[in-house]
């Protein structure tokens, strides 16, 4: 086995793994708080992905300048979908919880058919082609960019939900929704806003991964299922262990390509998936349920 | 109870000598109508009557594709049999994803995440494996016989297509009336409780996962035939598993007719907007149309739309009734 090859593997699947981190981080806070699983995950970053495209392709701006514009693009798209949808969905059984938000996935993912065909697009951004040596390791600015935003906007979150008044107010209706109403928490705008933080994130981790891979509208649904597998991974509601869980997919699912064609990667991730469900359902670091 | 078999039967009546009546375009709008109300009585069985939910049935659907056709283009077997034993090993596959899924407790969300992640799995081997047509999928040789399950035009796929839906109809009638249709509900209802009053809530399940993925590797073996071209991204795709799924809830999740309903309604719905909306280029807007429309009955009548027909249906089904306003 060649050593540098596995280590320039090794710092790609970390690199990778603090995008990934972002992306679960949204899921797992929605899970956490509503007790709802986003089956729209996915085709929210794709929708991050094409708003950053097309700011880049009119405007020139660059991914990583636009990410705000595109984390508040889908914060309103999260914030709508929970003040339409979710809300009125959260006491039904299960089955009647997972359909609207699948269908939500199939709404999107079909409205980014419809405005941009379903061509993939890689813009040449700025950055998109530079790298840095590091001993024998070549690593991409684009993805170093990235991982460095995506650990920075993890941190800001957490710093929201542990300072600031209504980061305290969502942690309070997620861990007692009657409690919070009692005490005089809005708990459906709550809900909203954290809806919303969760699609951001995902949104803005859609802009950073940009530069680094085409997009295509009917990739959405194959990320949902990777953050389904670090949020499972790093444990349900638990947001640090879907920072810690999105590494180890990343480097995991990075290596497996040295044993396997990278296509078949992800069997590699669904197995692990399938194992931590049985053996250790609250994830390898603990989660709610 | 007579008077719903009286209006069944002459519903089924028309059903059979319509075909006298349709050119191949609308024929084969029904044989998608009976196809899809088939898969999602399928699908019921399973998440309608025990109440896991499987978002991951093309599987079965896959498995009674790609079997079907393997054994009858390497072995010449006729699909007749084909289909048989793609039910086997789908039924194989589902005992082993129940086994895992039941004996480890996986409820709720965690089994719908399992079901998906098998589908995936599945999709991802049959990609690769180069006797299967891996990426590229299989196109099967149009040679029109009885024994090759394959007919030119579409009135025999009508009759099997209509004879699947009556037949799914009636295992279910069955399912619903015998003891082991009773200890399913029992567990949709409540798991614990069921199993604290000595059900062994274990062996149903894996019993009604076993009917659900056999009935359902059936429709993948009639699909393959009607089609003509197997890919692994169609057949084991989450697109397939959402698809099969939106007929039952919209008519009716746990109901007898519901999948039939729900069928009779999107599938004419599907067929025409996807056409009328790809000749102007807007390819994805049924989707979008299926999507809303989802959302709006699980908003709105999470019974389902069977309860409407119901209502509608009184005064003919049970006229005493209506008169004194019940």
């Amino acid at each position: 086995m060649d050593v540098t090859l596995a280590l320039q593997l090794l710092v790609q699947g970390v690199l990778l793994g603090g995008i990934y981190g972002l992306i679960a981080m949204g899921l797992s806070l929605i899970f956490g708080v509503m007790g709802v699983i986003n089956f729209a995950h996915g085709q929210m970053m794709v929708m991050g992905m094409y708003v950053s495209y097309w700011i880049f392709v009119l405007l020139g701006i660059d991914p990583y300048v636009s990410l705000v514009v595109v984390a508040a693009g889908t914060f309103l798209l999260g914030y709508a979908i929970q003040s339409s949808v979710v809300n009125r969905i959260l006491d039904y059984p299960e089955a009647m919880q997972v359909l609207p938000l699948v269908a939500m996935g199939l709404i999107l993912e079909n409205t980014a058919l419809l405005l941009w065909g379903p061509d993939h697009r890689s813009p040449q951004t700025a950055l998109g082609l530079e790298a840095l040596w590091i001993g024998p390791v070549m690593v991409d600015v684009s993805r170093l960019i990235a991982f460095a935003l995506a650990i920075l906007i993890t941190s800001l979150i957490f710093f929201f939900l542990k300072k600031t008044d209504i980061g305290k107010s969502i942690r309070a209706a997620a861990d007692n929704r009657t409690g919070a109403i009692l005490v005089g928490i809005d708990v459906n705008r709550i809900f909203n806003i954290a809806f919303g933080i969760g699609a951001a994130s995902t949104g803005a981790a859609g802009a950073l991964l940009l530069p680094l891979m085409p997009v295509s509208p009917h990739m959405g649904h194959d990320f949902t299922l990777t953050a389904f597998i670090v949020v499972i991974l790093g444990g349900l509601g638990n947001l640090m262990g879907a920072l810690i869980g999105g590494l180890i997919l990343g480097v995991t699912e990075s290596l497996s390509t040295l044993l396997l064609p990278a296509t078949l990667k992800q069997v590699v991730s669904f197995s692990i998936l399938v194992l931590i469900m049985i053996f250790r359902p609250r994830g390898l670091f603990g989660g709610k349920k | 109870m007579n008077r719903l078999l009286l209006f069944l039967s002459s519903i089924l009546a028309i059903l059979l000598v319509l075909p006298l009546f349709l050119d191949k375009y609308a024929l084969g709008i029904f044989v998608m109508i009976f196809f899809y109300a088939y898969l999602g009585q399928s699908w019921n069985v399973l998440t309608g009557y025990t109440g896991h939910i499987s978002l991951g049935h093309a599987l079965y659907v896959g498995i009674g594709a790609y079997t079907t056709t393997f054994l009858a283009k390497d072995f010449g077997l006729t699909p007749w049999a084909g289909m048989v034993a793609g039910g086997v090993i789908a039924v194989i596959v589902a005992l082993f994803l129940g086994f895992l899924g039941f004996r480890f407790g996986l409820r709720g969300v965690y089994f719908v995440i399992m079901t998906i992640a098998f589908a995936e799995i599945a999709r991802l081997i049959v990609s690769h494996v180069e006797a299967l047509g891996s990426f590229s999928g299989i196109f099967i040789d149009f040679s029109p016989s009885f024994w090759n399950f394959q007919f030119r035009g579409n009135i025999p796929y009508y009759y099997i297509s209509l004879g699947l839906m009556v037949g799914s109809l009636v295992v279910v009638r069955l399912l619903e009336v015998s003891r082991l249709g009773r200890f399913m509900v029992a567990i949709r209802e409540d798991e614990e409780a069921a199993q604290s009053l000595g059900v062994n809530t274990f062996r149903i399940n894996m019993i009604a996962i076993s009917i659900s993925a056999f009935m359902t590797s059936i429709a993948g073996a009639f699909y393959a035939n009607y089609i003509f071209y197997l890919h692994p991204n169609t057949l084991f795709g989450m697109g397939l598993s959402i698809e099969l799924i939106l007929r039952p809830i919209v008519g009716g999740l746990g109901t007898l007719f519901g999948p039939i309903i729900g069928s009779f309604i999107l599938t004419p719905l599907s067929e025409i907007s996807r056409a009328y909306f790809a000749k102007g280029g807007l390819e994805g807007l049924h989707l979008i149309l299926y999507g809303v429309l989802t959302i709006l009955v699980v908003l709105f009548m999470p019974k389902g739309i069977i309860v409407y027909v119901r209502r509608a249906l009184r005064p003919v089904l049970e006229p005493g009734k209506a008169k004194q306003g019940v």
